[in-house]
């Protein structure tokens, strides 16, 4: 019998802790497999988040660090510095990483650090339970902003694609979304190419990646992918932000 | 080796490169920046890496990851930097992670002074970040002990797997004294990081690296801890070190570290020069605090009652009396802030108390 498709050895039997229908899980399968196309699993080393993806560890079937809340990027720096081979990677989520870790990730990229960020954007605090995110959109309801995000008392979202890409030292930026399979698709040429940057040592690479999030949203899994499609997509815009990766 | 005139800070830094700490992450702060201006000078010379950081919290962090892989790593600042750093000690002890941490005290709280302080004493020596954690804490009372606790301090963070910091002040950062380099004697048997986060090969035979301090049941979370804790009494039984000064026979016992300790010195030879017998009992760790060192010089007889000399509103004067239990008087003398208190200051103390 011929065998057409297996899963990735990079990712564990560990049974996945996420949400049914949350897009977390096609995330890490993507990354796992890119880590397994380009054979770097022996120098491969995770930085986990704080946030639905906080056991991250646990799948990642190679070395993985737990970091606080926000300080991935500065704690990842630690490891790359002290051995430039190794291809380390930070998987953080829209609160860890456009709030608590605003300043860590806008500077890990002003250093062109030579890691690489996969930043999940589902507009939404997910693990404490549905809290307004940096990236709610406008008008969208949370636990802490049940009459809907208003612009006047708490700003609109951030857009931290577009805004690292203004920094010199980011070498790869681009925006995906695991909304429909022609996505996912791109989402994992974006991945690889993030990681392949990382590791000709061009400069900081970040894939923001619009995801969903049923549970929180209050929605079937269907009707949030749909939502994303509807509402994140024209505000979020898909597509390479930055790339000085083909620049001679 | 010949003596050389160095600032504390600087010798400070050369010698945990002669300890062997090739990375160093940190952020600018009076009165501690000669040790990053000094490790961004040497470290490139030597294939290490100096980095300064966006701020203290990602210092830390940056510490936290570097020790995560495996590295003797180091960061430095003083106490308003050093607040901002404890959310990552706390996640280094937790994960059981070693580095060194110096802190040259100034004045606090808040933005506090730029002159030397002991007000950071409870913060070190009773964890400062959450958790039920300690890290060892060093307190070197000159240039020349500074230079001679830095090798064992990355040794004692390597065997226990744990922070160590060094808590000097602002005079000793600052001040320039002669210090010999000696020879590095590594007299600890260091045990091979397995653990730390490299890159994993499958057939290395070596366990996947999961660096972490998340344990979310309850039972997971209470291994780490008596983990923690049973490390931590070995620590108390075997890494105290004091200073015992002209202690046989003294009529009383001065309570003193760091700076302060120094003066103190000079204080007792005034006493005894008015024919009162004073010692000095100086912690050189002041976690764990030496109990038994303590205890033996005021169980003595002679001995009336413990005055402590602090930097400080009373902070080392709690274990002072934790130690000694009511069995004899103990005494505090000092101000909170940066006033340092001098030699005829503190003897005038010692005479006037000794009437009371």
């Amino acid at each position: 019998m011929q065998t057409v498709f297996k899963k990735t050895p990079i990712l564990t039997d560990a049974v996945l802790h996420y949400c049914p229908g949350c897009g977390h899980g096609i995330v890490h399968r993507l990354v796992a497999e890119v880590i397994e196309e380009l054979g770097i699993q022996d120098r491969a080393v995770a930085y986990v988040p704080v946030g639905c993806a906080v056991f991250g560890y646990k799948y990642f079937n190679i070395d993985c660090v737990e970091a606080a809340h926000g300080r991935a990027p500065a704690a990842a720096t630690g490891t790359k510095r002290t051995d430039p081979n190794r291809v380390v990677f930070t998987y953080q989520g829209d609160g860890d990483l456009a709030s608590i870790g605003a300043a860590e990730i806008v500077h890990a990229a002003h250093r062109g650090e030579k890691i690489t960020t996969i930043f999940i954007n589902n507009a939404i605090y997910g693990m404490t339970g549905g809290q307004m995110a940096p990236t709610t959109l406008v008008g969208q309801k949370t636990t802490t902003s049940p009459y809907g995000r208003d612009k006047d008392h708490c700003g609109s979202p951030i857009r931290v694609a577009e805004m690292l890409a203004t920094i010199e030292g980011s070498a790869y930026i681009e925006r995906v979304a695991v909304n429909t399979p022609a996505n996912i698709i791109k989402a994992k040429k974006a991945i690889k190419n993030a990681f392949e940057c990382q590791i000709a040592g061009k400069g900081f690479s970040l894939v923001e990646v619009l995801s969903n999030c049923p549970t929180n949203w209050g929605m079937s899994p269907v009707e949030s992918m749909e939502w994303l499609e509807e509402n994140m997509i024209p505000y979020y815009p898909l597509g390479v932000k930055k790339d000085i990766t083909k620049e001679v | 080796m010949a003596k050389k005139l160095m600032k504390g800070c600087e010798a400070v830094a050369e010698a945990a490169i002669q300890a062997g700490c090739h990375y160093f992450f940190g952020y600018p702060i009076t009165p501690q920046n000669d040790i990053p201006e000094y490790m961004s000078a040497r470290l490139p010379q030597i294939g290490g890496c100096f980095l300064q950081a966006e701020s203290e919290v990602a210092a830390i962090n940056m510490v936290y990851g570097a020790a995560a892989s495996g590295a003797r790593v180091m960061t430095s600042s003083s106490s308003p930097g050093i607040s901002l750093k404890q959310e990552g000690m706390s996640y280094l002890a937790g994960a059981e992670l070693p580095c060194v941490v110096v802190n040259m005290v100034r004045g606090g709280p808040g933005l506090g002074s730029i002159q030397p302080s002991q007000g950071d004493y409870f913060q070190a020596t009773r964890g400062g970040g959450h958790g039920d954690y300690h890290p060892i804490v060093l307190a070197p009372s000159s240039v020349q002990e500074a230079v001679d606790l830095m090798q064992d301090a990355f040794d004692l963070a390597d065997v226990y797997r744990t922070p160590v910091m060094i808590l000097a002040d602002g005079i000793i950062g600052q001040m320039m004294e002669p210090v010999e380099f000696h020879e590095s004697k590594n007299t600890r048997a260091l045990p091979k990081k397995d653990w730390a986060a490299t890159g994993w090969d499958p057939k290395s035979g070596r366990a996947r690296a999961v660096v972490n301090s998340l344990y979310i049941e309850v039972d997971e979370l209470q291994e780490l801890n008596d983990r923690l804790q049973s490390r931590y009494q070995v620590i108390r039984d075997n890494e105290t070190k004091a200073e015992l000064y002209n202690t046989d026979g003294a009529e009383i016992i001065v309570c003193a570290y760091g700076t302060v300790a120094r003066i103190v010195k000079s204080a007792i030879n005034i006493c005894e020069k008015q024919g009162v017998k004073v010692g000095l009992f100086r912690p050189i760790t002041i976690w764990p605090f030496p109990e038994k060192e303590l205890s033996g010089a005021m169980d003595q007889a002679s001995v009336k009652k413990a005055i402590t000399v602090e930097i400080s509103a009373g902070q080392m004067v709690e274990d002072v009396r934790l130690v000694v239990n009511g069995k004899k008087p103990v005494e505090f003398f000092g101000k909170p802030g940066s006033y340092t208190p001098t030699a005829e200051e503190i003897a005038e103390y010692i005479m006037k108390s000794r009437e009371a």
